[in-house]
């Protein structure tokens, strides 16, 4: 053969098989994906106590109890993509997960990104700051912590961001990836306070109780609701979990398995 | 048939078209270039139909945005232009320290001292057999601490400084050690201290061969600024990740992020060129 009649047929063949490539059955709706494929794919990131690794290794905590019971309920398995907080929004529009279950705080900003059911639970902001240095600066009030030289630290993209915004705007402050290092800044000195939701203050506060302080009490500030996250067109989606939502709430369930892992530590067993 | 070969053989370079028979119309030099642009636009296509099928709502229009505001006549810049600054002055501090402590190391490692020769070497395997993100976490949340400052744009820098310093310490013992012994001997015969005899023969002499190389780890230099994202200096990936976690626009920041390091590493890669072209004509 030579080299024309070659090209003559690599060509077509490759725009073949380019083209069906490129295409794809029109999707039905999250729920017909995870009825045939027998598994529910939820996006999560670790926070202590919502979701956490065991000693074993495995997941474990609240989000992790509220996903295996939709699997149960839709007699399906699940399999769990603990990812980056900041990145989780974006990964479930690029399609790696069916659903967001981490205590994800229901915004305007995100709901134009993604579609929110109604809430399973709720979560306020409160701050965990270094007693020491705050003295050393008199930082006292609302308006004292207001100011230039006060550093915050929070978790990249997390609710209390938009908490900063509001309260303190004129204060510094450092994004981390990870609750440890947001956490170890004010450790450190070199930060003042760590916004983050509770009951996670309240916990570093009572394992840091020489160097840490709530200034302004326990979880002043913010109420908001934790809802389950689902990409955009896809009402079956949302009608069905705002229902399975409801059906717990009405049962008791969603409130019995919150206050297990948030009214007490008694899992702490397992993580440490 | 020709009962001249041609110079290269038949399975030469199409480019040099002897005189006697052109080349055909498959390895000719129009051809290359209809390949070529094929080739692009295939993956263009590609790329398209991918974003296509992901049903993904592109918002570029929201981009302009993120690197200016005009509130009330007055230009805002914004989260992208303020970090791209910072990377700026990350980089130009970030080169100052890269070299001078490249020079340093790379004298001491080849003086006579034995404790000069140990720290060198000691401090180069350190530093080159370590990741990165692992030094600039021990720099801020260790060494910060120990040493009694706060703050994260200068311990970034001097982690940076130090981390690429032992590669270009290696670079210029390179350029060192390729000028010709006799050179040494010479300006040493004529009276220069060795102070003196590196400065007036040696170097001059070092530099030329040190800056394609260099260039390397000065852009080097550049693509790990990012890593300083990890621990909240305010440099341009930082603020993308930030812009992102606001907005949720992650492709188009991404690419955009993108194509603004892409620009500043060619801008630096086009000066070292010109450098070396300065160099090379004073010969």
């Amino acid at each position: 053969m030579n080299r024309f009649v070659r090209w003559a047929v690599k060509i077509p063949a490759l725009v073949l098989a380019l083209t069906l490539t490129g295409l794809q059955g029109a999707s039905a709706g999250v729920i017909e994906d995870i009825q045939q494929r027998g598994k529910i794919i939820v996006g999560l990131s670790t926070f202590v106590p919502w979701a956490m690794r065991a000693k074993s290794g495995e997941l474990i905590g609240f989000e992790i109890d509220v996903a295996r019971k939709l699997a149960e309920d839709m007699g399906v398995e699940v399999e769990f993509q603990p990812t980056a907080f900041d990145g989780i929004i974006p990964a479930l529009v690029a399609k790696k997960f069916d659903l967001v279950i981490t205590g994800m705080a229901l915004k305007p900003k995100r709901n134009l990104s993604v579609n929110f059911t109604r809430p399973y639970a709720y979560l306020k902001v409160g701050m965990a700051a270094n007693k020491a240095k705050a003295e050393k600066d008199g930082l006292k009030t609302l308006k004292d912590w207001n100011q230039s030289k006060v550093i915050l630290t929070i978790k990249r993209g997390t609710a209390p961001g938009e908490t900063v915004a509001r309260l303190f705007p004129q204060a510094k402050l450092r994004q981390f990836d990870d609750d440890a290092q947001a956490l170890q800044d004010v450790l450190n000195g070199n930060a003042h306070g760590f916004l983050t939701s509770e009951p996670k203050p309240t916990h570093y506060v009572l394992d840091n109780p020489n160097v840490l302080y709530h200034p302004f009490g326990i979880a002043p500030w913010d109420p908001t609701a934790s809802s389950i996250a689902v990409r955009k067109g896809d009402p079956d989606a949302l009608n069905f979990l705002d229902n399975w939502i409801l059906y717990h709430e009405l049962d008791g369930w969603l409130q019995q398995t919150h206050d297990k892992w948030f009214k007490t530590r008694d899992w702490k067993k397992l993580v440490e | 048939m020709s009962s001249v070969a041609s110079p290269e053989g038949d399975a030469g370079a199409p480019r040099a078209q002897s005189r006697t028979h052109s080349v055909p119309w498959w390895r000719s030099a129009w051809f290359d270039v209809v390949q070529f642009v094929l080739l692009l636009g295939l993956i263009a296509w590609f790329a398209w139909r991918g974003a296509d099928a992901m049903g993904y709502r592109w918002q570029w229009y929201r981009v302009p945005g993120f690197f200016y505001r005009k509130v009330d006549g007055a230009i805002i810049w914004g989260p992208l232009v303020n970090g791209l600054v910072v990377t700026l002055e990350i980089a130009a501090w970030g080169l100052v320290l890269t070299l001078v402590i490249g020079l340093v190391t790379a004298i001491l490692r080849l003086s006579d001292s034995l404790a000069g020769r140990a720290l060198a070497v000691g401090y180069l395997e350190i530093v080159r057999n370590t990741p990165l993100l692992v030094q600039v976490s021990i720099f801020y949340f260790v060494l910060q601490p120990l040493l009694g400052f706060n703050n994260p744009l200068w311990a970034g820098i001097i982690c940076l400084g130090f981390f690429e310093g032992a590669f270009a310490s290696e670079v210029i013992r390179g350029g060192i050690m390729s000028v010709v012994r006799g050179q040494w001997e010479a300006g040493a015969a004529v009276g220069l201290s060795p102070s003196d005899n590196y400065r007036f023969v040696i170097l001059p002499q070092a530099v030329p061969i040190m800056l394609p190389p260099m260039a390397g780890v000065l852009i080097n230099l550049i693509k790990h600024s990012a890593v300083l994202s990890f621990v909240a200096v305010f440099e341009l990936t930082t603020e993308a990740r930030n812009l992102i976690g606001d907005t949720f626009l992650s492709f188009e920041v991404w690419f955009v992020i993108g194509i603004m390091y892409l620009c500043l590493t060619i801008s630096l890669s086009a000066l070292v060129a010109w450098l070396e072209r300065r160099v090379r004509s004073r010969g």
